[in-house]
């Protein structure tokens, strides 16, 4: 007779009549929120910023560009940088929030130009990884949830040593053997597809070695799970066991990870751009750091944090599309 | 990996050698350059080649070790104690003060993390400390996180509570249970991040933001190999092999440590 | 030679369904079955020859504490016994087919459809992110049992028929959004949907209360009324009397007892049978407690109030749905050398109280008298003091020992805290381990590394080193098989009338709490609607309720009077 006493609260709501559930709209609205605050912060912070670093406003923004009297007279009116701070802050609420990131003095060009013409090649290169690493994970999972043991540990030892891996150094590597070597990809350049090749392999390696061991993990655990032996005591078959019940919830934490990583790449981008010189914001924001170019640099973390909090509402979305656990009002 | 226990301590404990006496191993200074001798591939005289200016590589990966290392365990050191700190302030000093604290902890998790590096690098210029200040300010939120949570799970823990029947005072139970236990988790997430900021810092050294020239330092060494990558492979595999060894040799023995805890727990 | 059956072997490959010798009149025989389990090199054998017959609309059980091999026996019926298990038997033949060469796809031909499966633990047995109704169905689908277009419907009545309220709305939930009773329910219908010939259950009630036990009980057995043969797995001989036309009783792989229910219960044989029944029964050690039998223990003054609680409320607020009163009104008194049990189900508030008298929660109303002084006065050192008046021991003790800790110095944590200098503390330490018939080998140990029965030894131990009025008990011995259960209670018994310790104890089991305690206080939804002397409430409850809870105890049918007798009126 052995019973599990439970938190008195929860066995109220437990034995509560069927619950109201949170709607995909009221999600959506919520995280929303939460982003919009979280961003709102991320502006803040990069305001603070501009005024604690040394020198004026306007010299910081200037980045040590020689500029005519007039272009500086422009830049004080344009940032309101006359005016008490909070309007100051306010001004640049309104710029941001409108999309205004300013010129770039250093480039001589408007901010949004730059990034604008660089951008499509750094998130093309993400897509793929992104693709690359989903397909190649799901399959390399599948294949090393094995009942044998070492199938398994030498495939979670193969993932700690990629893993290790810087991934520049493995760009490298691969430049080495394929391109100089065997010269089946070329080393530079990101017109062809062939070039995208190399770029994102070195770009996945790191990702597919995380999330194989997340969703091989996943897999084992929930073959471990008492339902499996209720679902194979009615009969069910084992690929119907793992499509209907227990790749499901390998999915739940490899979900959440895929976010993490989606963001990840962005800036891991970077570094590949520069290893295989390829365009995109890699190149542009490094120049941006190495010159001090402020509103460069602000706008790329800024935009990044955006595209970031986008995935994670999707990422959400989806556990809450998975996992009807997490539909509980107020939860 | 049980069994690469050992390797991996005995290889962790031979870096930190490395980085804290590299003299003890080489006589050659890492920054004498013989433009007679450069782009030599290894030999008796050099163990592993020279660079493109006749530099020692081997003594150039030894005397590496510190800059290279220091830059990961540099942000790992920082962010752990000031994770800490803000973990047990949100997990103690009341609702307001871990609302704010939490909030700014997602404002930092909403910028991807290299990116949030080079925005800390562009405030400070660049070099090995302020890599490291960028790292760590990436890598705090994991710590306050674990760190709140800890001590917000122990607080509740029925050993916790039997502490407190036998009549200590409330710091009293924070010191004799609450932190050694919490410790764990945290030292856990110290180690596998540890890994990950080796990895980062080479990486931002590899792209120029880190120690500047002539400091040895592993990420640099790769980034100056690219230009010759197509006639000398010496220069890139070597300081690379180097890193992904020390960041095994971490994994390794974090992992043991994860093992450990997580056995004592169950 | 009996031929090895690996588990889960690969390929649905052709076999010989040769009609099983045997008798015939059985659905199911088994005889001399074996199952091991190649653990690293060595091979153990969990299961080491049983054999049994179930008949059509028969109800066997199969009863014994955890590890005996009940449930691997169970799950060796359908080829579930898991990894590198090896299955060997002189016959397993199921209705004139020979288990032993099925393979494959007839497992799954069988599975559902011949033999339904119901397992214990019911929130992890269904699928927590599928619908239940979708769970109900799986066996119809995979077996083809109604058109595809009927299969909503059929669910619908299955789930009726298996006592569901409002079965439309109730298919459409998940798992977590019911409670025990129905989600056990929902796995009955489930197993039950393809209309197997045999159903096995595997604690089928264990974590539900004595009243919705009960229930699901009734529900197994109008089954087997309807020709379905049930073999019932259980630790609780209460359960398996309720229902069981035959019982067996597993002791490390093997049947020690086995016979008609009415003769197992009534006149068992076997010593292990023995403590089985009696703890079924709630038969106490020793002479009867409560009535005017004088509380136990040295205390000066045996009748002094140790502590008091009156009027005490405790609100929790729930999120967007205002308050939940958790606890409502509640008084009590204990007295020094005595036992207060508080029993209630589920949900009753009955831990909160155990909390609020440890001051460990705030009431919202009422106060909490500890010799006499108030909790809420109390600040610093004076509260420090009193806190070491009033010990706790947990239902889970693991838990409530610091993990690094060895259970030397777990004992030692209170003693140093009172600043007991190290010569003194080590006979104290000595003394305890005494008084709770601990030896001193477990002292260098860790207490994860003791069992069960030992760790709430050592728990009872550390709880007594402050030298406290009173331990406050919460289901201290429900985690527990029931052998190591009388043999903890016990101990407290024991320790109680050596140093007249004052406990409350806490627990939703009827037959352990009229054992323990003098005076008993029954909570319902927060509220306390009945207490008084352990016999007079026990012997001729006035409340409803009580009445109630005191009905659902499964009752020993095949005992006979005696049986009901010995729950309803201790000796």
């Amino acid at each position: 007779m052995a019973g599990v006493l439970k938190a008195p609260a929860a066995e109220a709501v437990a034995a509560g009549p069927p619950r109201r559930r949170t709607g995909p709209a009221r999600l959506v609205l919520v995280r929303v929120a939460a982003s919009a605050a979280v961003l709102w912060g991320a502006v803040t912070a990069t305001f603070c910023l501009l005024q604690v670093m040394p020198g004026g406003t306007a010299d910081v923004l200037l980045a040590r560009s020689a500029v005519t009297p007039e272009v500086r007279d422009r830049i004080i009116a344009e940032y309101r940088l006359d005016d008490p701070l909070a309007a100051q802050y306010l001004a640049y609420l309104g710029r941001i929030a409108r999309g205004e990131f300013g010129d770039s003095y250093v480039l001589r060009r408007p901010v949004w130009d730059a990034i604008g013409s660089q951008l499509p090649h750094t998130l093309l290169l993400v897509l793929a990884t992104l693709l690359v690493t989903l397909v190649a994970s799901v399959l390399l999972a599948v294949v090393s949830a094995h009942r044998r043991r070492w199938v398994r540990s030498s495939f979670s030892a193969a993932e700690s040593l990629v893993v290790a891996l810087p991934p520049f150094w493995l760009g490298l590597l691969l430049l080495t053997v394929f391109s100089f070597n065997l010269h089946w990809f070329p080393a530079i350049g990101s017109s062809s597809l062939s070039g995208l090749v190399l770029p994102t392999a070195a770009l996945a390696a790191g990702p597919v070695a995380v999330m194989t061991g997340v969703l091989r993990d996943g897999l084992l655990r929930a073959l471990e799970e008492p339902f499996v032996v209720t679902a194979r005591s009615r009969g069910i078959g084992e690929l119907a066991l793992r499509l209907r019940h227990v790749l499901r919830h390998a999915l739940l934490p490899a979900t959440t990870l895929l976010g993490w990583i989606a963001g990840s790449l962005i800036g891991g981008a970077v570094i590949i751009e520069i290893v295989f010189s390829r365009q995109g914001i890699g190149r542009m924001v490094l120049f941006a750091v190495e010159n001090k170019d402020m509103p460069v640099v602000i706008a790329i973390v800024l935009l990044t944090a955006a595209v970031f909090v986008l995935v994670n509402i999707a990422v959400d979305i989806l556990v809450w599309m998975i996992d009807p656990r997490t539909r509980e009002a107020g939860s | 990996m049980a069994k690469s226990f050992w390797p991996g301590a005995v290889v962790l404990t031979l870096l930190a050698v490395l980085a804290l006496f590299p003299s003890l191993f080489t006589g050659t200074d890492p920054d004498a350059a013989d433009l007679n001798a450069t782009l030599q591939p290894p030999s008796g005289a050099h163990w592993l080649g020279t660079d493109q200016n006749g530099r020692d590589l081997y003594a150039r990966i030894v005397h590496g070790a510190g800059p290279s290392l220091l830059i990961g365990a540099g942000a790992v050191g920082l962010a752990l104690v000031a994770g800490v700190l803000v973990g047990v302030a949100a997990a103690q000093l009341g609702r307001t003060v871990d609302q704010v604290l939490s909030r700014s902890l997602d404002v930092i998790l909403s910028v991807p993390g290299l990116l949030l590096v080079f925005l800390v690098v562009a405030v400070l210029g660049p070099g090995g400390g302020p890599a490291s200040v960028g790292l760590a300010v990436v890598s705090l939120p994991g710590f306050a996180r674990v760190a709140r949570a800890e001590v917000i799970r122990l607080r509740g823990a029925h050993y916790v509570e039997a502490a407190h029947g036998f009549g200590w005072s409330r710091a009293q139970v924070v010191l004799r249970h609450i932190l050694p236990n919490a410790l764990g988790p945290v030292m856990v997430l110290a180690t596998v991040t540890l890994g990950a900021m080796i990895v980062a810092g080479s990486s931002l050294s590899f792209v120029g933001l880190g120690p500047q020239p002539p400091t040895a330092e592993w990420g640099a060494m790769l980034a100056d190999s690219q230009e010759f990558l197509a006639v000398a492979w010496w220069p890139a595999a070597f300081p690379g092999a180097a890193i992904t060894v020390a960041v095994l040799a971490v994994t390794v023995v974090g992992g043991h440590l994860q093992r450990r805890i997580e056995r004592g727990r169950t | 030679m009996s031929p090895v059956v690996p588990e889960n072997a690969a390929g649905g490959g052709e076999t010989d369904m040769s009609p099983a010798s045997g008798d015939t009149e059985e659905l199911l025989s088994v005889r001399d079955l074996v199952v091991g389990f190649a653990t690293g090199r060595e091979y153990v054998d969990a299961v080491r020859g049983v054999s049994f017959q179930i008949g059509r609309g028969q109800v066997v059980a199969i009863v014994g504490e955890s590890g005996s091999g009940k449930s691997v026996t169970a799950r060796s019926l359908v080829g579930l016994a898991g990894d590198g298990a090896g299955v060997r038997a002189e016959e397993l033949a199921f209705d004139g087919l020979d288990l032993r060469q099925v393979r494959g796809r007839r497992w799954r031909a069988l599975r559902g459809r011949r033999i339904g499966f119901v397992l214990q633990d019911a929130l992890g047995s269904l699928d927590p992110l599928r619908r239940v109704g979708a769970e109900v169905a799986e066996p119809l689908r995979e077996h083809r049992i109604v058109p595809a277009g009927e299969t909503g419907a059929e669910v619908v009545r299955l789930l009726g028929s298996a006592g569901v309220p409002l079965p439309e709305s109730r298919a459409r939930q998940y798992s977590h959004e019911m409670s025990g009773g129905l989600r056990q329910r929902a796995l009955i219908a489930s197993a039950l949907a393809a209309r197997p010939d045999l159903l096995i259950a595997d604690e089928p009630t264990t974590a539900l209360d004595a009243t919705v036990q009960r229930q699901v009980l009734r529900l197994l057995r109008d089954r087997a009324d309807n020709g379905t043969a049930i073999l019932l797995i259980s630790h609780d001989l209460g359960v398996v009397a309720e229902i069981a036309d035959h019982v067996y009783v597993m002791k490390d792989g093997r049947f020690v007892e086995n016979g008609p229910a009415r003769m197992v219960l009534r006149t068992p044989s076997h010593p292990y049978t023995r403590i089985l029944v009696a703890a079924a029964l709630g038969q106490g050690r020793g002479p009867a407690r409560g009535g005017d039998a004088a509380p136990a223990g040295p205390d000066p003054d045996p009748g002094r109030v140790v502590l008091r609680a009156d009027g005490l409320v405790k609100r929790y607020r729930l999120p967007g749905r205002g308050a939940f009163t958790a606890v409502d009104e509640v008084s009590v008194e204990v007295r020094a050398g005595e036992t207060l049990g508080i029993v209630g189900e589920s949900g009753s508030g009955k831990t909160t109280v155990g909390r609020l008298l440890l001051g460990l929660v705030a009431p919202d109303a009422g106060r909490v008298e500890v010799n006499g002084r108030l909790w809420n006065e109390l600040r610093g050192p004076e509260r420090r003091t009193a806190r070491r008046r009033v010990q706790m021991i947990y239902q889970h003790p693991l838990a409530s020992f610091d993990p690094r800790y060895t259970a030397r110095q777990l004992l030692e944590e209170p003693l140093r805290a009172e600043r007991v200098p190290g010569a003194e503390r080590a006979r104290r330490v000595a003394e305890l381990l005494e008084h709770v018939g601990l030896g001193d080998e477990v002292l260098r140990r860790r207490a994860r590394e003791l069992s069960g029965g030992q760790r709430q030894r050592l728990a009872i131990a550390r709880a007594l080193a402050p030298r406290p009025d009173v331990i406050i008990c919460d289901e201290p011995v429900s985690a527990l098989d029931a052998s190591i259960q009388a043999q903890v209670l016990d101990v407290l018994a024991d320790v109680q009338e050596r140093l007249g310790v004052a406990y409350v104890f806490i627990s939703h089991d009827l037959g352990v709490i009229r054992r323990i305690s003098h005076e008993v206080v029954v909570m319902k939804d927060g509220r306390v609607v009945e207490s008084g002397d352990i016999r007079k409430v026990f012997e001729a409850p006035e409340h409803q309720y009580t009445k109630a809870l005191l009905d659902a105890v499964p009752r020993l049918h095949g005992a006979g009077p005696a049986g009901a007798q010995a729950i309803l009126n201790p000796r």
